[in-house]
């Protein structure tokens, strides 16, 4: 089966806000051949709706990295398929951006037209790229370092601009691979509300990787845990907290602690499995 | 304060030779170091400006700095053109390979009678042979610096779907050049005893001339200006580079 991005077919009508947005099917990814074949992904399949927000949490080696990258189109699954239904207003935004780790930024290019990326990409005048990106800019309170270099920028602050460049190619859908991974405690609760306080202002459909726990439940609306070897959806929790949120105050809920308690134990199974299995693999 | 720490350290790399020409005099003075073998700066420097006055010194400079130039942008410009095509297609890079890996720890000096042969004993052979020397190490570099680009940043280019020239100008270019230049700095100074010791053997001018023949005649004074005159070359050089990459380069020199 091949992964039809963004295919305008006739029989299904564009999403309407709250309709289907994203719609994953039968998703398989395999690498190698006969016995030291190995299936890093298999049989996942979910539907996200218009503007939710979902998060992928799993042990190390569970394909979900593997899965978001399918979902961008930087890889092919072995089977499966990827369907994002383009918005109605036929303004030929991206179906995607991604987000990516700390490093994701080009160091040899300033903050502008790091954000401004994705629109020179789309020809648009150096004129008109300013002009759309300098409001981001402002929203993350970065215009003042819109010319420095992402080399004089903290670990934060380049991750905001990572940020905006995704936002400011207006996707169908946004995709972040463990942004917020290699910053600190503090700094990483900041981004949170930030990046909450941009998602209640375009409400975009959002599919977010994490390590961890409490941080999947501030976020999102729903929570994917996957299992390892082979990675699968093991369970998908509901979220159930009013929005908007802050994060600081959602960890003071009893219903978080809760929530938190049996992410954990449905990973620490999967956790404990991924072990038992690479120490059986050990000579 | 960025600009007075650059302008500290440039002020730093000027004053270290200025305090060892200082110490030669002094020791010279006072007898420690001999006359006879190693004359002592001022004397060099009185030779160097008659040398100047003649015109002598200019011919010989005049006849490096333009076999230098010439052979170094040969050398230079298909060296990273090559070097950019291997660097992003790995069937010309299985082609390339072994004819590099075999030619390229020659010391390139051996060939210059082979060069010698087909350019002639003028000015083309030592063109040639500094062509040769900087041809491998910036393809080498050209090579190794286009394949060590990040992974992630061709992966955001591809999911912002960047066409190819965009993403040769815009991420592959600038992600190779830091490797680049250090390539380019290498073969500098590689291009520098390359073409002085072609000039020892084979030249009617030049500086490595200028220093062959006042050796032969022991005209020492002479010798030195030659050997002055190739360091100055020498550091002028590099400082273009450097002044260069700085350019180029802006968000290396920045984050130091």
């Amino acid at each position: 089966m091949n992964v039809r991005l963004g295919e305008r077919s006739g029989d299904t009508s564009p999403a309407r806000s709250g309709g289907e947005k994203v719609r994953i099917e039968g998703l398989g990814k395999s690498f190698g051949a006969g016995s030291r074949r190995t299936t890093a992904l298999q049989d996942f399949s979910l539907t996200i709706d218009d503007g939710e927000f979902i998060c992928i949490v799993g042990p190390s080696g569970c394909g979900k990295t593997t899965a978001l990258r399918i979902v961008a189109g930087l890889e092919q699954p072995t089977v499966g398929s990827v369907r994002v239904v383009p918005s109605s207003d036929q303004v030929g935004r991206p179906l995607n951006a991604m987000v990516f780790q700390e490093h994701g930024l080009f160091p040899w290019l300033t903050v502008i037209d790091n954000v401004a990326f994705g629109l020179e990409v789309r020809g648009l005048s150096r004129r008109e790229r300013h002009r759309q990106v300098e409001p981001f800019l402002k929203t993350i309170g970065l215009l003042k370092f819109r010319d420095h270099y992402p080399g004089q920028l903290s670990g934060g602050m380049r991750q905001r601009v990572s940020l905006a460049r995704a936002l400011v190619t207006d996707p169908e859908v946004l995709l972040m691979d463990e942004p917020f991974a290699a910053l600190d405690a503090q700094n990483r609760i900041l981004m949170q509300d930030e990046l909450l306080r941009l998602w209640e202002d375009a409400r975009k459909t959002v599919v977010f990787i994490t390590h961890s726990i409490d941080e999947a439940i501030a976020l999102s609306d729903r929570i994917v845990v996957m299992s390892a070897n082979p990675g699968r959806i093991k369970e998908v929790i509901p979220v159930p907290f009013a929005r908007p949120r802050s994060v600081a105050e959602l960890r003071a809920d009893v219903r978080f602690g809760e929530l938190s308690l049996h992410i954990w134990r449905s990973l620490k199974d999967e956790v404990q499995t991924a072990r038992q299995t690479e120490g059986i693999g050990m000579p | 304060m960025r600009l007075a720490k650059t302008a500290q350290e440039r002020l730093l790399t000027i004053l270290t030779p200025v305090a060892v020409l200082a110490l030669w005099q002094i020791l010279s003075q006072l007898g420690v170091i001999s006359a006879r073998y190693v004359p002592s700066p001022a004397q060099i420097f009185q030779t160097g400006w008659q040398l100047i006055l003649t015109g002598e010194l200019l011919i010989d400079v005049a006849a490096s700095l333009y076999r230098l130039a010439i052979g170094f942008a040969l050398g230079a410009i298909p060296g990273i053109l090559i070097g950019m095509v291997m660097g992003l297609n790995r069937f010309v890079r299985a082609m390339l390979d072994p004819l590099i890996a075999a030619i390229y720890p020659v010391p390139k000096i051996a060939l210059l009678p082979l060069l010698m042969l087909f350019f002639g004993i003028g000015d083309g052979s030592k063109i040639a042979v500094v062509a040769v020397a900087v041809f491998f190490l910036v393809a080498i570099n050209t090579t190794v610096g286009v394949m060590g680009i990040d992974r992630v940043y061709l992966d955001v280019a591809r999911n912002f779907a960047t066409p190819w020239p965009k993403l040769f100008r815009r991420v592959i270019l600038p992600g190779a050049l830091p490797t680049i230049f250090a390539g380019l700095r290498i073969s500098l100074g590689v291009a520098f005893i390359v073409l002085v010791s072609a000039e020892f053997v084979a030249s009617r001018a030049g500086i490595g001339f200028l220093i062959w023949t006042s050796w032969q005649t022991l005209v020492i004074d002479n010798m030195f200006v030659g050997i002055i005159a190739i360091t100055v070359l020498g550091l002028l050089a590099s400082f273009v580079l450097k002044e260069l990459e700085r350019h180029l380069i802006p968000w290396r020199s920045d984050d130091r």
